[in-house]
């Protein structure tokens, strides 16, 4: 898909760098959303309307600046940036790297087919407009290079999804939604005050105050202590986000209660801000802080790991268990970025991706089997395959990307990751590596729970695949067989901004990037 | 400052650069003298009349910031008033929040039957004190203006002589008011025995010139007792036990008066007395200044959590507000007034705030139908359905008083945290921010009765809500401004940078 892009685009380099893409991606969808907020309530299907072409039209342009993005390049690309707050030093500053170049793929993709394929049942309107203004602020987190943008950025995605899950949620959405919030806001607590307390103690390195992350990473020299406080108070939110062991509880309550919708994009890419953000400004910024702290981080992500996997292995909610599965999926990715190793941030970067797709398609089945059933319980669904056989083929192909076989996509990110990692932190992948055993347990017990057997009564009916269902999962599949077949376009774009990464935290530390052909002995780490 | 009766010479005075306060002063007597004397006025003139001399006082102050700049601050009337950037914002911010107090009052007063030219009088004369307050470069000048705008406040909270609620209000803010203002007296006082003056340049200069041994436990006493005084005044825990109180028996637009007026100018008067006068004892006020402010911080928002009223909520959201702005006074006391600091983004804050408050009561006020009594969270219950886009004003103002971005308060929030962590009191900065989450609740379970609850059983055969043109009005501005300084604050954030130059007397003079 990639590939084809890029070919019919081929040329189209030049011309793009005049035109604020970028900006575009953030400013299109916010738009969207007010237009759609001051549209009239009495045609709901114009509303919808407008909707789906403006977030397919983000789409388009995020698929347009996959094809301009220069491969084999490690800087930031189609970079804008406009002083916005002269006084504090602060700017709209965006770029696009390996490491966000997908991330924002993913989210320009994601929200179009959660729109189509999810069905809010009431106030279409506000739920519409909430969609599109997340999706402004997702975008924005991802491309933003300002600490004050991002964190602007981060804060105001809390909005949008607070109203989705107490709006358009399920029983206990707004317990779940306050928790979500809050959870999130205390995190974010922190990092603001180690944001500002990074930009006025990097003011002597820098020459003067400056929220700029180029600027800052690369000229800011801070002292051990120092900067382990900073990288503290910027972890603790990411860590919130991830989430990671024992600050994930407000994951399984959002998830559930979350509309569809909300749910295939909280996972898909809302997660993400925190792995991203751990890369983008934890380790960028405090290279010598992650890695002394490393050792806590890739401990949190195997118990992440484990626990995630046996907490979903219990679950009797359908949609729980892949809130659950969630944990540690993305426990696997944070072993990888704290692994510090190129192949590992590759796969953790590609497993970010993987995770977004597979588990975006997992919800938006389990939001299809909601809808024709009226319930989520394992215990009430039962012989699906029988009545529904091509639901269930394509249930099985998401469920197998999920559990990371081979030739689907979730096995190049997993594998990528348990090879880099076990280079650095042998004993963690070791344990880690039985979370891939837990995982299949989990979903395949699940599976058969639902799809095996005889159907009783109640699931007699249960309606085959519709086509136009059909045609949004269609994506997915085609991204969990092409990633699992051919992940190459993916890696060339993705490694040089990692191996940048990691030459930026040897030259800051001393740190060597061991190479897994070497035959120099053990790699420290 | 005292001078024996028969050399007494009157000081000059530059009758122009008290213009603002004249305009307030003698617009405010002619509105109630002529009143008085003619039978009620035509609807909305009342409200206009202040309005314009409101925004008059405003237009000659903006004229005055400009001359500043051109010419310097200087002090005027014997040393006694200032007459610089810091005077020019703050009855920049007054006469923000009179005027949109006015037109927040102007249709509230006929909904309740009590159209009257009193009220404004009142505002006015308040708003004379709080003018007084901002521009004093003297304790008793302070305290003139302090009891102006206190006085006037009382009466204010009471003025509603149909319901207990406000009767009640009154008389408690008005028993602990005095006790305040005695406080307040009695640190003057020891402080004049201490440093031999009221006038805040000779206070500042006593430290040095002044054998201070015996004495310095004069002033540090009399130093207390202002921080008590005005710690009541602002509302700071734990001298805040009368603000919700007050906050929920007053009339609403009153409220919104008192939480923006009576707030700015207590703080301004905070900031003239700590950082312009008694920056010498800095290490001895700005521990109590920090405590005080985790104190206000965490009281503000815990005590908000439990609370069913929303006039109620917000007065302990506005407690915890002003443990914000204190932020800035802590931050103050590191470097003085010299240096890019606190003062300037709690100014900010106070201008922000001002606005985001009288925003969010003018929805309070419309939502609490005739009678004034519909403020419990009940009431706000579906509000989104019945009249969507007073909710979406009050959810922004709400956002904003939580610090989501791109909203003024956000700024505000980012001001003061700023100051507090260039002066590495990293501590404060971080319980600040905690219990703006803690706050966030508060503002959470608002937004979930307006956005998710349905109304209450028995809410349709209530009184339909009126949103009438005026206060209508009054929210958009308010929402307008909220929402223009969150996208670009930088000219808000260089005015305010520039109220660190304060007056000093001329050498010699």
């Amino acid at each position: 898909m990639i590939v084809a892009v890029s070919a019919v685009l081929g040329q189209a380099e030049v011309a793009t760098s005049r035109f604020p893409i970028l900006s575009a991606l953030i400013l299109v969808p916010a738009l969207g959303a007010l237009i759609v907020a001051t549209m009239s309530k009495r045609r709901p299907e114009w509303v919808k309307l407008t909707a789906v072409l403006f977030s397919v039209f983000v789409g388009a342009i995020s698929v347009w600046m996959l094809a301009s993005f220069k491969t084999g390049s490690s800087d930031f690309q189609m970079v804008s940036k406009h002083e916005w707050i002269h006084t504090w030093g602060i700017s709209w500053h965006l770029g696009v790297d390996g490491i966000s170049l997908f991330l924002v793929v993913l989210t320009g993709v994601l929200f179009p087919l959660a729109i189509i394929g999810a069905d809010p049942h009431h106030d279409e309107k506000p739920y519409l407009a909430w969609l599109l203004l997340l999706e402004a602020g997702v975008m924005g987190s991802f491309l933003s290079l300002d600490l004050f943008l991002f964190f602007v950025f981060f804060e105001i995605v809390l909005v949008p999804m607070y109203f989705l899950i107490g709006g358009w949620g399920y029983d206990k959405r707004i317990y779940a939604a306050t928790k979500f919030f809050l959870y999130t806001m205390i995190g974010s607590a922190f990092m603001l005050v180690g944001i500002i307390a990074t930009v006025f103690l990097a003011r002597g390195a820098v020459g003067h105050v400056t929220f700029d992350l180029v600027e800052l990473a690369t000229k800011s020299n801070f002292a051990a202590s120092t900067g382990r406080w900073l990288f503290f108070a910027f972890a603790i939110a990411f860590a919130v986000k991830v989430p990671m062991f024992p600050l994930h509880t407000w994951l399984p309550d959002a998830h559930t209660q979350a509309p569809t919708a909300g749910s295939v994009v909280l996972a898909g890419v809302m997660l993400k801000l925190g792995t991203y953000g751990f890369l983008r400004f934890g380790i960028y910024l405090f290279p010598q802080a992650a890695r002394n702290s490393r050792a806590i981080f890739l401990t949190l992500a195997v118990i992440g790991i484990l626990y995630g996997a046996i907490a979903a292995t219990m679950q009797k909610d359908l949609k729980r268990l892949v809130a659950y599965s969630s944990i540690a999926h993305l426990g696997f990715i944070v072993l990888g970025i704290f692994a510090l190793t190129s192949q590992s941030i590759t796969g953790g970067v590609l497993q970010m991706i993987n995770h977004g797709v597979s588990t975006g398609a997992l919800f938006l089945l389990v939001g299809m089997i909601y809808e024709r059933r009226h319930t989520r319980e394992i215990s009430a669904l039962k012989g699906l395959q029988k009545v529904a056989p091509v639901f269930a083929a394509v249930f099985t192909i998401v469920m197998l990307s999920s559990i990371g076989v081979p030739g689907l996509n979730g096995f190049v990110g997993e594998f990528l990751v348990l090879i880099g990692s076990f280079l650095t932190a042998r004993w963690w992948t070791v344990v880690a590596a039985s979370g891939v055993i837990l995982a299949a347990l989990y979903l395949l017990w699940a599976y058969q729970r639902v799809f095996h057997g005889e159907p009783d009564e109640d699931n007699k009916s249960f309606a085959e695949l519709h086509w136009k269902e059909g045609m949004v999962l269609l994506p997915f599949i085609a991204a969990i067989v092409f990633a699992g077949v051919y992940p190459k376009p993916m890696l060339d774009r993705i490694q040089p901004s990692v191996k940048a990464l990691i030459s930026h935290v040897s030259d800051k530390t001393g740190y060597v990037d061991p190479q897994p052909a070497s035959k120099t002995g053990e790699a420290q780490p | 400052m005292i001078v024996a009766a028969g050399t007494f010479t009157a000081p000059s005075i530059d009758w122009f650069a008290l213009a603002p306060l004249l305009v307030l002063l003698v617009g405010g007597l002619v509105l109630l003298v002529t009143a008085s004397f003619t039978p009620q006025w035509p609807k909305h003139l009342y409200a206009y009349a202040t309005v314009a001399l409101g925004l008059a006082a405003m237009v000659v102050a903006f004229v005055q910031w400009h001359a500043i700049t051109r010419d310097g601050p200087k002090l005027l009337v014997g040393n006694a008033v200032s007459y610089d950037h810091f005077s020019m914002f703050g009855i920049i911010t007054i006469c923000i929040g009179l005027s949109l107090s006015a037109m927040v009052t102007d249709d509230f007063l006929r909904r309740e039957g009590m159209e009257g030219p009193e009220i404004y009088g009142l505002y006015l004369m308040a708003a004379v004190g709080g003018i007084v307050m901002v521009m004093s470069n003297d304790l008793i000048v302070l305290f003139l203006g302090l009891e102006t705008l206190s006085i006037s406040l009382y009466v204010l909270a009471a003025s509603n002589r149909r319901r207990a609620e406000s009767q009640e209000a009154g008389i408690k803010y008005f028993v602990l008011g005095g006790f305040s203002s005695a406080f307040f007296l009695y640190g003057i006082a020891l402080i004049y025995g201490g440093t031999g003056s009221t006038n805040f340049n000779r206070i500042l200069t006593a430290f040095d010139s002044v054998p201070l041994q015996r004495k310095d436990s004069l002033v540090l006493v009399g130093v207390a007792l202002l921080l008590v005084g005005l710690g009541f005044k602002v509302s700071a825990a734990p001298f805040h036990f009368w603000a919700p109180d007050v906050y929920q028996g007053s009339p609403t637009p009153v409220t919104a008066f008192m939480a923006s007026v009576g707030k700015a100018a207590a703080f301004a008067a905070l900031f003239r007395v700590f950082v312009v006068a008694l920056p010498n004892w800095k290490d001895d006020w700005r521990p109590v200044v920090w405590v005080l402010a985790i104190l206000t911080l965490l009281v503000g928002s815990i005590s908000a959590v439990v609370q069913t009223n929303v006039k109620r909520m917000l007065a302990y959201s506005s407690i915890s507000h002003a443990g914000f702005i204190l932020i800035g006074l802590e931050a103050a006391g590191h470097s003085g007034a010299s240096t890019r600091s606190g003062m300037p983004s709690s100014m900010m804050y106070l201008m922000i705030y001002s606005v985001l408050v009288i925003g969010t009561f003018a929805v309070v006020a419309v939502v609490g139908r005739t009678g004034d009594g519909a403020t419990d969270l009940g009431s706000f219950r579906g509000l989104s359905r019945q009249k969507p886009w007073l909710a979406t004003a009050l959810t922004v103002f709400l956002l904003a008083q939580a610090g989501v971005p791109l909203t003024s308060g956000f700024i505000a929030k980012f001001g003061v945290i700023e100051a507090a962590v260039d002066e590495h009191s990293y501590a404060l900065a971080t319980i600040a921010m905690v219990s703006a989450v803690i706050g966030a609740f508060l503002y959470l379970r608002i937004l979930i009765s307006v956005w998710l609850a349905d109304a209450e059983v028995g809410d349709e055969k209530r009184e339909a809500m009126h949103i009438p043109i005026s206060t209508g009005a009054a929210i958009l501005l308010c929402v307008g401004f909220t929402i223009y300084v969150g996208v670009n604050p930088e000219w808000l954030i260089q005015a305010s940078d520039r109220v660190v130059l304060v007056a000093v007397p001329v050498v010699g003079g």
